[in-house]
């Protein structure tokens, strides 16, 4: 949309400025008159939010970064000074802390409304590809910044990561170490982190300001995903754009504004207030909540792949979740820009949308946790009743035939007459057969809803039976269950089939609906996006 | 479709309540504290009496390493005085604690509720004269005294457990104060070789002998002496303790969003005005 400029210098000194200098021109044709589709709807205004996320993030920090320690001894106490004695610190915290989280949660939003929209397509490519850089960049900014108030889940959350990275065959043990200043997460990790976590904000602020260029050579996509065809298409930025950018971001400070005052640490993890200890491995390691859907897709691998050991699939897949979206341009073969007029894509983008929330509640969860299964843990007790018993000390000779020898021991005992018979190893060779000749074979079936129950409700059934039994022979069984990492690995397939099955598939087999043929003039009957 | 979701509901909560079964620690107990409602500020006679109570009890094996001594005089601490004029004899005298209206802020050094606190305590130091290790009555300016030189100190004082520092400990702990009034009052009066019985620690035994008995700590305000009284009064001072500026926090909260309220008002109808007339 850079077309013929309509800045006019009005005063003497921006008549001068702009024959040397046209930035007030640029500023001009970028945020005044730059035309904008007239049907962009509210969820086009968070670029101006992220904007804003950034911008805070840099102030707050730079403040932060004049009091923060970088020392392993006193870094904690550091962050510790700032909440307590520094004036306002506290607030200034918060919002640094709290910002991390609005700025991802912004980001969410705008990523999700350029997939539902077909952003990406073509001329856009470059633009999506300059905003997954900035995501990927954030992801580790953020990562480099959780790290710094050394609280148990920093330095937990840094060994964790920088681990995954040391799966990688050949170089990842070399990566690890030089990412870590040395073989574990120490003083060289926490000064470099802190020196990359300064630096890259500024990266991220150079490859906006490629994005903002990018977007204003292409223009915006809107809605409908038809291209600005006339005049009557568009408004100018300013003030139409400004204005609706404004409110929604007004409303947007208030829920920050909500966190920062009311709820500071409730999108943190208590751990974090505890002082590192390399020591002492925390009960559960997660990170921060915008991560949750990457740690769920990492830990989905609890199984190998062929040659590829499930650490190093798990890692491989974390990356190909964020690598895809990457290559996302070209593997969408409609020829339909927005799902409005996708109506099967739209399911799927829908059904996408729930899986990226699922991933992220799996993410938080123990991955053992069960969430179904199909029936009760059992288990059955077997004795004779008063039957004779014997017992008979035996070895085998070596290791590896102790389990032949003590079946053959057991068969001979069958053929004698023994209506049961128990092996108990004293160690690698020895063990001491009982055996029950006679009697009344008794069993008793008990059940409980999770395996230590069922351990207690076998105990208790033993004590029952007491000396009744000589001994027992004790058969378990557990259920089928459904656990969080089965839900994972099928929200984790599901994320990937989107991507690499569902949406080349869909733009040949799909039957759009009428696409409209300008902006301004919709098909008539068609509803106005209810922003 | 909705029966499928119902259905899917149903096994999420029989998940949740297998999972709340398995769990060995009780559900921290509710306490109603002054600080839970989103205006209101703490209780700081409760703030006083619990400072009493770590004073006399807690500090003798858990340190509070990132407070000073003059975090108790500073506006939002427990006795942060003020020079008040009295209505009935019309003289100038200090109280403790922001006046309804008026009430000019006594510096920490001129505190003398502070400055009694921090005399009390014996500090290790050097001699700036001779250089030698040395000891001298504290200052509003020294950190909590800390009652172990390290943490190795305190894991042979204390059989082989360590004594968390307790500046954060509201913070660091999921359930914040609930879980540390509920972990206070808990104990079962089992005891297990050097582990009490606890309902609501992980694990159900703690290292840490029941600390507060009826009537340990003598309150002059009358308040009663007893268990819950005084974990309700020192869980309040460690909350303090964490979130020192909560209730200046709270106030400025108020005042943001009601201007952020107004603002999105005004920009809303301004919005209005730009887009009346514009087919979108």
């Amino acid at each position: 949309m850079s077309g013929h400029s309509t800045y006019e210098p009005k005063s003497g000194f921006t008549r001068w400025l702009d024959k040397r200098l046209p930035i007030i021109r640029m500023a001009h044709d970028s945020f005044v008159a730059y035309p904008t589709p007239r049907n962009l709807n509210y969820w086009y205004t968070f670029g101006a939010m992220l904007a804003l996320c950034l911008v805070v993030q840099i102030v707050t920090g730079v403040v932060l970064a004049m009091h923060y320690v970088p020392h392993i001894n006193m870094a904690f106490a550091s962050v510790q000074r700032i909440d307590r004695d520094v004036p306002y610190g506290w607030l200034i915290q918060n919002i640094h802390s709290v910002g991390a989280s609005m700025f991802f949660l912004a980001v969410y939003i705008h990523m999700f409304k350029g997939l539902y929209y077909g952003s990406y397509k073509a001329p856009r490519e470059v633009l999506w590809i300059l905003g997954c850089v900035i995501y990927f960049l954030m992801i580790a900014t953020a990562f480099l910044g959780y790290s710094l108030p050394w609280g148990q889940m920093s330095f937990w959350a840094a060994t964790v990561i920088t681990n995954l990275i040391g799966a990688l065959p050949m170089i990842g043990e070399s990566i690890k170490n030089w990412l870590m200043g040395g073989f574990s997460v120490d003083q060289p990790t926490l000064n470099r982190f802190f020196s990359l976590h300064y630096l890259l904000p500024f990266v991220i602020a150079g490859v906006v300001a490629l994005h903002v260029w990018a977007l204003h050579e292409t223009g915006q996509n809107n809605p409908t995903g038809v291209e600005v065809k006339s005049k009557a298409d568009t408004v100018p930025f300013t003030p139409h754009a400004t204005i609706k950018d404004l409110f929604a971001t007004a409303l947007f400070l208030i829920l920050f504004a909500v966190f920062v005052f009311y709820m500071p640490d409730a999108l943190g993890h208590a751990d974090n207030y505890i002082p590192a200890n390399p020591l002492q491995t925390p009960p559960e390691i997660v990170p921060e909540w915008y991560l949750l859907p990457f740690y769920a897709i990492l830990r989905a691998f609890d199984f190998n792949i062929g040659p590829i050991d499930s650490k190093l699939a798990g890692v491989l897949a974390m990356f190909a979740s964020i690598g895809v979206l990457f290559v996302l341009p070209w593997l969408d073969t409609s020829r339909v820009r927005s799902m409005r007029y996708r109506p099967a894509a739209r399911q799927f983008f829908l059904i996408f949308v729930v899986v990226c929330l699922v991933l992220g509640w799996c993410g938080g969860q123990n991955p053992g946790r069960v969430l179904a299964q199909s029936g009760d843990f059992t288990a059955t007790l077997r004795w004779v009743e008063g039957g004779a018993v014997s017992a008979r000390a035996f070895s085998a000779p070596s290791e590896e035939q102790f389990d032949e020898t003590a079946a053959g021991m057991r068969e001979t005992a069958t053929t004698e007459g023994a209506a049961m018979t128990m092996v108990s190893r004293s160690n690698a060779t020895d063990a001491r057969m009982m055996s029950v000749v006679g009697g009344t074979p008794q069993t008793q079936t008990v059940s409980a809803r999770t395996i230590e129950a069922l351990e207690e409700a076998v105990q208790e059934a033993k004590a029952e039976i007491g000396a009744r039994a000589p001994f027992f022979v004790t058969e378990r069984a557990s259920p089928m269950a459904f656990t969080v990492t089965r839900l994972s690995q099928v929200a984790t397939f599901y994320y990937f089939l989107f991507f690499l099955v569902l949406l080349p598939l869909l733009g040949l087999r799909e039957t759009p609906g009428r696409v409209p043929d300008t902006i301004a003039k919709p098909i008539g009957g068609q509803t106005q996006e209810a922003a | 479709m909705l029966r499928a979701l119902t259905v899917a509901a149903a096994v999420f909560v029989a998940a949740a309540g297998v999972a709340f079964a398995a769990g060995e620690a009780e559900h921290p107990h509710d306490h109603p504290f002054s600080f839970d409602s989103p205006i209101r500020g703490y209780d700081m006679a409760a703030v006083q009496r619990g400072f009493q109570v770590y004073n006399q009890v807690c500090s003798t094996c858990h340190s509070m390493a990132h407070l000073s001594y003059r975090h108790l005089g500073e506006e939002g601490g427990p006795f942060a005085a003020y020079m008040a004029r009295n209505h009935e004899t019309g003289e100038e005298e200090m109280v403790v604690g922001k006046p309804a209206h008026g009430g000019r802020f006594v510096t920490v050094t001129e505190n003398p509720y502070v400055r009694a606190i921090a005399s009390a305590v014996t500090i290790s130091d050097i001699d700036p004269a001779s250089g030698q290790p040395m000891d001298r009555p504290g200052r509003v300016s020294d950190h909590f005294r800390s009652p172990f030189p390290n943490e190795i100190a305190a894991r042979a004082a204390n059989g082989g457990a360590y004594p968390p520092d307790l500046s954060v400990i509201t913070s660091a702990r999921h359930g914040g104060a609930d879980y540390i009034y509920s972990l206070l009052v808990g104990y079962t009066g089992e005891v297990d070789g050097a582990l009490y019985g606890n309902r609501y620690f992980a694990g159900g035994k703690i290292a840490m002998p029941p600390p507060l008995a009826e009537g340990a700590v003598a309150y002059a305000d009358g308040s009663p002496t007893t268990v819950e009284q005084y974990a309700a009064d020192v869980t309040t001072f460690l909350q303090w303790a964490a979130d020192p500026h909560m209730e200046a926090r709270k106030r400025m909260g108020i005042i943001v969003i009601s201007f952020l309220l107004v603002l999105a008002g005004l920009l809303y109808l301004a919005y209005k005005q730009v887009w009346r007339g514009e087919s979108h």
